[in-house]
């Protein structure tokens, strides 16, 4: 077997051949907005220019007498927003918002006379300052990534790009040198919280594990990642899923675990793809299947597809689902971890928390620890999203106050227009159906698992949704009830039934019938819901109805007492009205309505039937003169 | 309808099912990557299928029709050639898509309850999250994301793919 060492070094040898690496971000987002059809066009006009190409250090490099150009595909970058980005190396240069036409530009001014394309940078929106690369963006140059460092720079689909980053080094320096305990203790030492939610301590979890007396043990990686509004595992799956892989040998090393399942959505194709394409690699290596780095110790990954339950994410749950059953939580104890999947004992971990794990190892427990708080050493990946400047996947210090992730690394809060205006701030949704929401008073807090517990949310899976004053409260909250209502699995009554009562109240309020008595109600309910539920489902399912209540109790009252949505968004409680002198009588509106609600002559102010008007609209969407009003019920 | 005359045909051919079985050697246990496959094949559950399914691992129909039913990501009825899916994830709530939902339900003449247009060309579903919430709001036809929809560009796209088809 060929040592880490020696693959690293002929892959830095390759390296130093290049003349120049061009990175395309081929993360879901990127792909979206056109990336494959920059990388063909550039590799087009490689071919056209008559310079050496190559598309993988995997196999041999042209010989020629010119230095080869690398053009390859990564994962996920973080900075969804603005792509597809293309980084070159090794000038350190970052375009965004590349398009094909702009792939000849690229090649024969970049590469060939080493000109910066100014239209192509990113350009701070405060200060219109040009930034050359990621360390000049703000975006980039406030986070600390450590997790998605790699994401982003190494070639998902090549073994050798991890192995040059020390990949695999942990893994095999544990197997080889350390006893089980001894890997457990150090994850202890480093304080490692689990990252899926609930925030337990991973060497605990994996040392309960060890301890229980089994012929066979399972690690599953928990890349069930339902809940809306997150995406940190996928892009971790997609852009490094050798980090997960060895996350999970070294949990397997130890419990004394002997096979290994990574639970992935299927609606993350792509992640599929790589985990699949890098378990191939890392087997055909002997990192993993029998005496893997050499030694006498046996692991082996395989992958399993969820099928759309979002309560798969519970471990119970999931493993339930990877034997083949409806995947239904049960209680506990036993935990997994001492009887789960076929009664063994099982240690189920999500990606971030794996990812994290080679690098604690790596880096050292004492120095791991001293980022983030003494409750929540590390770092955190957030998915910042909603109506916020830069959206996209971010990596912070646990202690990091919400005010930084806003304002400095999100750029500032976007108003309906879509202009940046800070004071349209309203709130921030975390931690998805099982978190609250956060308001001004809350924006100095720093964030870690202990603190956002005692003001009524929760780290969860690290949703952060931005929004502001445009979005009503009460929706927020009725569209979470929705969503953990539709993915109740049914077992338990509280949540089964509780949910469905809790969703009807809502839809009582945004409908216009509901009362004081509704609020009282529904607040009992959900305490109830939170208090019997048999799994974490139910129990946090309650928290964003609660933590709007508590937070905008105001909103709720005008919904109940006036029937009235100070936002406009609830359907049943605003009409749509022209403004006379406004209208120009230019039809455009009578054209668009589906309903024929509106009527009036040419050129003279037109009138909407109240009666006949199903609130879609389509006709302030089409004005161009503003003239039509969403307004409450009883102005 | 072609694309049902074609499905029909193929139901009375179990030859694909049995391949798919030996594939993961007729272990019950591997139920849901099975589904998971034969719903590939006729992009639906066909309930002759199920009971076969059952039969051949030696487990209840009833296990099977539970598992359909459980997940999601399953169905019972047949789906139209091209799935629009439009994200409902927290980031594209709050960014608009149920604008888009009533845009494509208006468009296609469908409701919450009838999701497949009758000449089985297009399926409308709403997924949880599609972890694309830079994109927000996002839709996927079929494998194909786009980001940043709007009702307008919503309406384009359908037309596009009824073009297709004419």
């Amino acid at each position: 077997m060929e040592t880490l060492e020696k693959i690293k070094e002929n892959f830095e040898n390759k390296k130093a051949c290049l003349s120049h690496s061009i990175i395309i971000c081929a993360g879901t987002g990127c792909i979206a907005n056109g990336a494959m059809e920059v990388h063909a066009a550039l590799a087009q006009i490689i071919k056209e220019k008559n310079l050496p190409l190559t598309l993988t250090l995997k196999e041999e490099l042209p010989e020629t007498d010119k230095d080869p150009v690398l053009l390859s595909k990564s994962g996920c970058q973080g900075f969804c927003q603005v792509g597809p980005l293309v980084t070159i190396e090794p000038d350190k240069i970052l375009y965004i918002k590349v398009k094909p036409e702009d792939a000849r530009d690229i090649i024969e001014k970049t590469i060939l006379q080493g000109e910066v394309i100014d239209r192509l940078l990113y350009e701070e929106p405060s200060t219109g300052k040009s930034c050359r690369n990621h360390q000049e963006i703000p975006f980039y140059t406030r986070q600390s990534r450590t997790v998605l460092k790699s994401c982003g720079n190494i070639d998902p689909e090549d073994i050798g790009d991890y192995i040059h980053t020390d990949g695999y080094k942990a893994a095999r320096d544990m197997i080889m040198n350390k006893s089980s305990q001894e890997v457990c203790d150090i994850m202890q030492e480093a304080g490692l919280r689990g990252r899926g939610g609930g925030g337990f301590t991973t060497g605990r979890k994996w040392e309960l594990a060890l301890k229980q007396d089994s012929d066979a043990k399972y690690i599953i990686c928990n890349g069930d990642e339902g809940d809306p509004g997150a995406f940190m595992d996928r892009s971790v799956m997609e852009g490094n899923p050798h980090s997960v892989l060895e996350g999970m040998i070294i949990a397997a090393k130890a419990c004394g675990g002997t096979e290994g399942q990574v639970y992935v959505r299927m609606e993350y194709p792509l992640a599929v793809e790589r985990i699949n394409k890098a378990i191939e690699e890392a087997r055909a290596m002997g990192y993993l299947g029998k005496g893997i780095f050499g030694s006498d110790f046996d692991f082996d990954i395989f992958v399993m597809e969820g099928a759309g339950a979002f309560v798969c994410g519970e471990a119970s749950a999931m493993t339930e689902s990877i034997m083949g059953r409806r995947g239904m939580p049960r209680v506990k104890p036993p935990r997994t971890a001492e009887k789960g999947l076929w009664g063994k004992p099982t240690v189920v971990n999500n990606v971030e928390t794996l990812a994290c794990v080679p690098l604690i190892i790596n880096m050292g427990e004492k120095v791991y620890k001293t980022t983030g708080t003494s409750g929540s050493p590390g770092t955190k990946t957030f998915a910042l999203t909603g109506h916020v400047v830069n959206t996209g996947l971010i990596e912070v210090p646990f202690g990091t106050t919400l005010r930084e992730i806003i304002f400095n690394i999100g750029g500032g809060v976007l108003n309906a227009k879509g202009e940046i205006d800070n004071d349209d701030f309203k709130a921030v949704q975390i931690g998805g159906p099982s978190g609250g929401c956060l308001i001004e008073e809350h924006l100095d807090i720093p964030l870690d698992f202990d603190s956002l517990k005692s003001v009524g949310a929760m780290v969860g899976s690290g949703g952060l949704v931005v929004m502001n004053k445009s979005t009503c409260m009460v929706q927020i909250a009725r569209f979470f009830m929705k969503f953990t209502q539709s993915e109740s699995c049914g077992k338990c009554v509280p949540c089964r039934e509780g949910t469905r009562q809790i969703l009807e109240l809502i839809d009582e309020v945004t409908q216009g019938h509901g009362s004081q008595e509704s609020l009282t109600l529904l607040e009992e309910l959900c305490e109830t819901v939170g208090e019997t539920s048999l799994c974490g489902l139910g129990k946090s399912a309650p928290s964003p109805v609660l933590s709007t209540l508590k937070q905008f109790r105001s909103e709720w009252d005008a919904h109940v007492n006036d029937k009235h949505c100070p936002t406009g968004n609830c359907k049943d409680l605003v009409s749509y009205s022209i403004i006379a002198d406004a209208c120009k009588g230019c039809t455009a509106c009578v054209r668009v309505c589906p309903v024929d609600a509106i009527s009036g002559n040419r050129k003279e102010a037109h009138i909407i039937d109240e009666n006949k008007c199903i609130r879609c609209g389509a006709c302030v969407e089409t004005c161009r003169f503003e003239a039509i009003t969403v307004g409450g019920n009883n102005e | 309808m072609a694309t049902a005359s074609m499905t029909a045909e193929k139901l009375h051919n179990f030859s694909k099912v049995c391949e798919i079985l030996d594939k993961f050697d007729r272990l019950p246990s591997k139920i849901i990557p099975i589904l998971q496959a034969v719903q590939e094949e006729y992009r639906y559950l066909p309930e002759e299928i199920l009971t076969f399914v059952a039969t051949s691992l030696g487990i209840s129909p009833a296990r099977v029709f539970g598992i359909a039913t459980f997940y999601s990501h399953f169905s019972l009825e047949p789906k139209g050639k091209y799935i629009i899916k439009v994200c409902d994830g927290t980031a594209c709530h709050v960014k608009g898509s149920s604008g888009l939902i009533e845009t494509i339900e208006r468009e296609l003449s469908l409701s919450e309850k009838v999701r497949t247009t009758p000449d089985l060309l297009f399926t409308l579903e709403t997924v949880s999250c599609l972890g694309a919430c830079g994109l927000a709001p996002a839709v996927v036809i079929n494998d194909k994301v786009y980001g940043q929809v709007s009702k307008k560009q919503m309406k384009e796209l359908i037309t596009e793919y009824k073009a297709k088809e004419d």
